[in-house]
């Protein structure tokens, strides 16, 4: 394994609070191991930061495996950084070179505000879940696993969709702030497999209608968002949201 | 060091036949109408599976549920991060499992050290939780024909594990997230989101609410309810390296035990084998390559000390695959604690491979030639992406290279066959509590007892305090809620004025290292005896040299870090106390004064087989032992073996 280590410019994001202003501070670090992950790099920022007098740049972050979706950051304009199918836990400090200029920003997206520095509110996401983002059965509702038989591959397909995690890489990536994949994500889950069947019409539009209320804008199909995204979701989950917004549209009885 | 107390702890585990016991304790159990749920208010500390399934749960039957979690939304609890597996004795694939196979195997993989009854119980409603998961839409791994796919896991010779690729613990969660959402939109449930507990309310004896942090703006807040429930998970950030998330902690849990609650068995700690080796002093986490690789993966370390070969040009008649030496039946499925035990043996004798030398080798060559990569992939694809990702070696090619690191914690606090604690109406469920796994835990079995305590348990035994309880409103303004709201404002305002030279952070890791090197897969009375007056003075120095930079009226995470690291402070002496007493190994407390003349854990039943349930006195005064005794009447504790 090499030793090497870098010197890096970095330009983060720093904003006191919601209603605060925000600006641009310039840090340098040096020695920083290219084995290190991008978060830890920030913690031995931090660690200078403090060691100054000075407040740390908060970011939210929590596994630190790439699963629970709480990381975030723009890294050079990229959503979790140049990598694909990576979340900004898992990139390493080996992608970048000696002397380079990082900028880090928060998620850039009004439905989205900023609470401090690099964090931000995503509960627009739970709130378009609670609208429809789920089955409606009880506990104690249900029967034997067997009872409900789901052929492997439609299960392989509700399973790449229920990947997302939740991130909100999509919506910074685009240019339009659309939550269509994350949107699309659990609406196709839910609509291929038969336990989503009974609620299937109801589900894809009031979702929708929620997306909407948050302020999430439109979708133009450029893809940046399955570019970005760091569990892979495809792009064909959101055709599949439009042909069952319109077909509930039209044709449900809801 | 502590003081024993003359009571036996009362258990409450209902009398007659094991098979009979939870379906005639439920008859028994009181009932509340269900007009009248709505009039009582439940308090749900934590959202992963075990919080997340019972505030749902609760919704559903109508209870007025406030839920609170730290992260910003519930879906983010780290039980999202297991991927292996959940366990169930649906015997689908015929090979002869049973709900009292599952009980066996659990106990067993305890190392006799959990209740008979509440094991039991677990194995009987596994089979509800797929069931009901299944109908929530979790998409389970299945075969062609489209039924439920099983795969094998450690400590068991049967396939009843049921998977969702390397990401079970996601699509669990997912789905008692989504019955969670679909409660907050019914408003039954109101869910908090970024709000840390810092206290609880006890009143007239009572757990009556909590205080909580909002941490966006640093608002202290009293929430007060009818009993409360804690799901806040393990305390396996006390060693500061390990597989949980960086936010896990012990505060809520040691601040219910502050207020009277027993914790039990804190010295049973979890070192999971296969996680990827430590690089670097600047590291901030461990990451768990999941157990479910060790069915295709074998473990092995070159027979010559000190080989420099690359692994694919050690031939196999240099290679030790000593877990298939030494275990013969279970082979490289040998549980964790042994597995664990048997890659120390190895590196500490020397043989251990990579930089460190503290690593072994798990090897997927053998199952590459026979099934092809496609399939290898299928199965692995996102933890071979993701060990790549971390070490930038392709594990299609090389071998990886694991080591043990600490995964889970099988104790916690004290709780009785209903999962309440010693304090009436504090309910503890999933990893706080201590109940199911006795002193090791199997693969595959932390899911299926989180969304039991909450899908299954909790939604009976709750009804059966509320409508036995008396008590009025406890207004948020009455005394003990204004007492214990000062109390977590003193304790901020005095972190935030220490006003020292080291980090939050620094300390943290330095209590972390203490407990791996005397507190971790190995311990030795000598060790534990010295470690303790260091933790102390370590503590000391935390509350004379702790810089907490910015205010307590604003997103503060050094803050946040601050009061848990506090609190790690106090338990990790808890943690050592607990492993001095207990002379005897057992599961994942080894002693090395007891062991067999193989290196295996002795027990000693004679003067061990209890729980030790821990009451505090103060931090840094003598805390007084409480004992469970266990009562075995349908397995009889013998000597483990996986040969």
């Amino acid at each position: 394994m090499s030793s090497d280590t870098l010197n890096l410019t970095l330009r983060v994001w720093r904003q006191a609070g919601p209603d605060k202003p925000g600006g641009f501070c310039d840090y340098q670090l040096e020695g920083v191991s290219t084995h290190m992950s991008f978060l830890e790099m920030l913690d031995v920022l931090n660690e200078k930061l403090i060691a100054a007098g000075d407040e740390p740049v908060a970011f939210d972050h929590d596994c630190r495996e790439g699963i629970c979706g709480m990381c975030s950051l723009m890294i050079n304009g990229q959503a979790h950084g140049p990598d694909r199918g990576t979340t900004t836990c898992q990139l390493h400090m080996r992608r970048f070179a000696s002397g380079e200029t990082i900028t880090i920003e928060p998620w850039r997206a009004s439905p989205f505000p900023v609470v401090r520095d690099l964090v931000v509110n995503r509960s627009a996401f739970d709130r378009i879940i609670q609208s429809g983002g789920f089955v409606s059965v009880n506990t104690g509702n249900a029967p034997d696993g067997n009872c409900i038989p789901v052929p492997g591959h439609r299960q392989e397909i509700a399973m790449d969709a229920a990947a997302c995690i939740g991130c909100g890489a999509c919506v910074a990536a685009c240019k339009n702030a659309s939550a269509m994949l994350f949107v699309s994500a659990k609406v196709s889950q839910l609509s291929i497999l038969p336990q989503g069947q009974p609620e299937r019409a109801g589900r894809v539009l009031n979702m929708v209608a929620q997306m909407d209320k948050e302020g999430f804008g439109s979708c133009t199909n450029t893809s940046e968002c399955e570019a970005a995204c760091p569990a892979e979701i495809s792009v064909s989950h959101i055709a599949r949201l439009n042909r069952e917004y319109m077909k509930a549209l039209i044709f449900a009885d809801r | 060091m502590f003081r024993v107390a003359s009571d036996t702890l009362n258990s409450r585990v209902p009398a007659g036949p094991l098979e009979q016991k939870w379906d005639k304790h439920r008859f028994n159990l009181k009932l509340v109408n269900p007009a009248n749920k709505r009039k009582y208010s439940v308090i749900v500390v934590g959202t992963g599976l075990a919080g997340g399934s019972a505030a749902a749960s609760l919704g559903e039957l109508g209870y007025s549920v406030k839920a609170f979690c730290f992260q910003d939304s519930p879906r983010r609890a780290h039980s999202i991060a297991a991927q292996g597996g959940i366990n169930a004795a649906k015997n689908y694939p015929n090979d002869g499992d049973s709900i009292w196979r599952l009980f066996y195997d659990t106990i067993k993989g305890g190392d006799y050290r959990a209740r008979e009854a509440n094991v039991y119980r677990l194995a009987q409603v596994a089979n509800n939780i797929i069931d009901q998961c299944v109908a929530q839409g979790v998409p389970f791994a299945r075969e062609y024909g489209g039924t439920l796919a099983n795969r094998s896991f450690g400590g068991a010779q049967l396939s009843r594990t049921f998977y969702c690729r390397g990401q079970t613990g996601q699509q669990l969660l997912l789905g008692a997230y989504q019955a969670l959402m679909r409660q907050v939109s019914t408003g039954r449930v109101k869910m908090y989101g970024r709000r840390e507990m810092l206290e609880l309310i006890v009143s007239n004896g009572a757990a009556r609410g909590i205080v909580v942090r909002n941490l966006e703006n640093g608002k202290l807040e009293v929430h007060t309810a009818d009993a409360v429930v804690l799901c806040t998970g393990g305390y396996g950030n006390v060693y500061y390296l390990s597989t949980n998330a960086k936010g896990c902690n012990v505060t809520a849990a040691w601040r219910c035990h502050r207020r009277g609650a027993f914790f039990a068995n804190p010295c049973y700690t979890q070192i999971h084998p296969t996680c990827i080796p430590v690089s670097g002093d600047y590291q901030s986490k461990l990451t768990l390559m999941s157990e479910s690789l060790r069915n295709d993966g074998r473990v092995w370390v070159p027979k010559n000390k000190a080989d420099q070969r690359p692994p694919g040009q050690i031939p196999d008649d240099e290679r030790d695959y000593y877990l298939e030496r030494r275990y013969p039946s279970f082979g490289n499925l040998a549980p964790r604690d042994i597995s664990s035990r048997a890659a120390k043996e190895r590196t500490d004798a020397g043989f251990g491979v990579g930089e460190s030398g503290l690593a072994v080798f798990l090897d997927f060559r053998d199952a590459i030639a026979r099934d092809g990569e496609d399939v290898v992939r299928k199965k692995y694809g996102n933890l071979f992406h993701m060990y790549e990702k971390i070490t930038a070696e392709n594990p299609y090619k090389v071998p990886m290279r694991i080591y043990p690191a600490v995964h889970y914690t099988m104790g916690g606090l004290w709780v009785d066959y209903n999962l309440m604690s010693n304090l009436p109406g504090l309910y503890v469920l999933g990893e706080a509590n201590f109940s199911d796994h006795g002193a090791n835990r199997l693969g595959a079995s932390a899911l299926m007892q989180g969304l039991s305590d909450g899908y299954f348990v909790i939604p009976y035994t709750i009804g059966d305090y509320l409508a036995g309880s008396k008590h009025s409103k406890l207004a948020e303004d009455a005394p003990e809620c204004r007492a214990a709201l000062q109390d977590a404002e003193n304790r901020i305002t005095k972190l935030l004025s220490v006003n020292g030279r080291r980090s939050v952070d620094s300390f943290h890791r330095e209590l972390g290292l203490l407990m791996w090197d005397y507190c971790g897969m190995a311990r030795t009375k000598a060790g534990l005896e010295a470690t303790v007056p260091r933790i102390r003075a370590l503590r000391e120095e935390f509350w004379n040299n702790v810089r907490v930079p910015g205010e307590g009226s604003t997103l503060n995470q050094s803050l946040e870090k601050a009061g848990r690291v506090a609190d790690f402070m106090e338990f990790a002496e808890l943690l050592a106390v607990d492993a001095l007493h207990r002379n005897e190994s057992c599961g994942g407390h080894f002693r090395e004064e007891y062991q067999t003349e193989d290196g295996e854990a002795a027990r000693d039943d004679e003067n061990y087989s209890y729980v030790a349930a821990w009451e505090f006195q103060g931090a840094g005064n003598e805390p007084v032992l409480h004992r469970e005794p266990l009562v075995f009447e349908n397995v009889k504790p013998s000597t483990r073996s996986y040969k």
